[in-house]
């Protein structure tokens, strides 16, 4: 069992990392890729680079820096996260388990201009499998996505529904036991709950609940996981980087707050040695 | 206080109130619902002029049917016997407040 969790490896959660090893915790460190900061092309804005360097190489210095401190660094995709002793985050590989969590997760993907997907939120549309999955039981539901996640959230979903189908909306199917259609999805539609996705080609499949696991699990499907209060795409914390869960804390760009690194830097200074503090209060 | 809503109070509770009511639907085994749990018995708490309600989908799933609840936590408001307002996941007390003004 770990004293924290992180969840995401750019500046945000190095930061976080940072602050809370040297303050002696034990911590888990997940991340998928290097995220926007390894993206960025030159960073030349934030304070001490009298000679800019490029994302890619900062990201790549801000993680060195927290191995070398000892913190076990996952190159996992999560997806999943609960409660069990502590908070469970699930990742393609395992199932770690933590007593604080930080979710340093990014900034969100923009949703999907899709039309009825707003409209049957909760009618029928869902972001999260074990959360609904329980609403569908004996019936039709379709999942969203073509990668690691969607094949979690559809597993998730089998014992559960009658059929469970994999909408790929245009992208490559994965190798699955699950009935994939390939072809771009156009609209969700229904009267007063979902009832049918009309593909590209005119095709028409009914069923009874879409679950939407497009790329990995970003900020906000993660957030219904696990309960968060959101605000638009971004996780709702105080100034001390606390989220309505105790324990629970976020920091970088998925709090909505200025996108650049120095923001995350702080916020995940401040979200790590709460960490500690909270820690210490539980024990 | 919260009260618990049923098929058998639901008419008398919700549709027939005098005050406006914030209906919160859950689970036992819904953790973000543990989560909304206590926001709403704080709004029930300060706001004496709404009445609160929860019902349970396990034990009354014709109630989840009825309304077409489908993801855990909704909330939902009834004013003069109409549903007003609903939202889904969990919702911060300021959010449950802007609910109910609509």
């Amino acid at each position: 069992m770990y004293d924290l969790i992180i969840i995401g490896n750019g500046p945000a959660g190095c930061s976080a990392a940072i602050y809370a090893r040297r303050s002696g915790m034990k911590v888990l460190m997940t991340g998928k890729d290097g995220g926007s900061l390894a993206r960025a092309h030159l960073i030349e804005n934030y304070y001490g680079l009298a000679e800019p360097v490029s994302g890619a190489v900062l990201a790549h210095q801000g993680l060195q820096q927290v191995l070398k401190l000892g913190v076990d660094f996952k190159e996992e995709e999560v997806t999943g996260l609960g409660f069990s002793t502590g908070f469970e985050v699930t990742t393609t590989a395992d199932v770690y388990s933590g007593t604080t969590l930080i979710l340093a997760t990014g900034a969100a993907k923009a949703t999907l201009p899709l039309p009825g997907l707003e409209q049957f939120e909760g009618k029928g549309v869902s972001y999260c499998a074990v959360c609904d999955g329980f609403f569908f039981r004996k019936k039709k539901v379709a999942v969203l996505g073509s990668g690691a996640y969607a094949l979690h959230e559809a597993q998730v979903l089998q014992p559960l529904a009658a059929e469970v189908v994999l909408l790929t909306n245009g992208e490559a199917a994965p190798s699955s036991d699950f009935t994939s259609y390939t072809t771009k999805v156009s609209a969700l539609e229904g009267d007063n709950k979902l009832r049918q996705v009309l593909l590209a080609d005119g095709t028409r499949l009914e069923i009874d609940g879409l679950f939407v696991a497009l790329g990995t699990a970003d900020t906000n499907a993660l957030a219904r996981k696990l309960g968060l209060v959101t605000k638009g795409r971004f996780l709702e914390v105080t100034a001390q980087m606390q989220t309505n869960i105790p324990g629970v804390f976020a920091a970088g760009d998925c709090t909505g707050a200025l996108p650049q690194i120095v923001t995350a830097v702080y916020q995940g200074a401040i979200a790590g040695l709460q960490a500690f503090s909270f820690m210490k209060q539980q024990a | 206080m919260s009260l618990q809503i049923t098929t058998q109070n639901f008419d008398n509770e919700v549709l027939k109130s005098d005050r406006p009511v914030l209906v919160d639907f859950w689970a036992t085994w819904c953790g973000p619902c543990r989560m909304q749990s206590p926001i709403v018995d704080e709004l029930a708490k300060s706001r004496t002029d709404v009445k609160v309600g929860k019902i349970n989908v396990d034990e009354e799933p014709a109630l989840a049917e009825k309304f077409n609840v489908n993801s855990i936590p909704t909330l939902m408001v009834f004013k003069d016997g109409k549903n007003t307002a609903t939202a889904i996941g969990v919702q911060s007390q300021a959010a449950l407040e802007a609910l109910l003004s609509k």
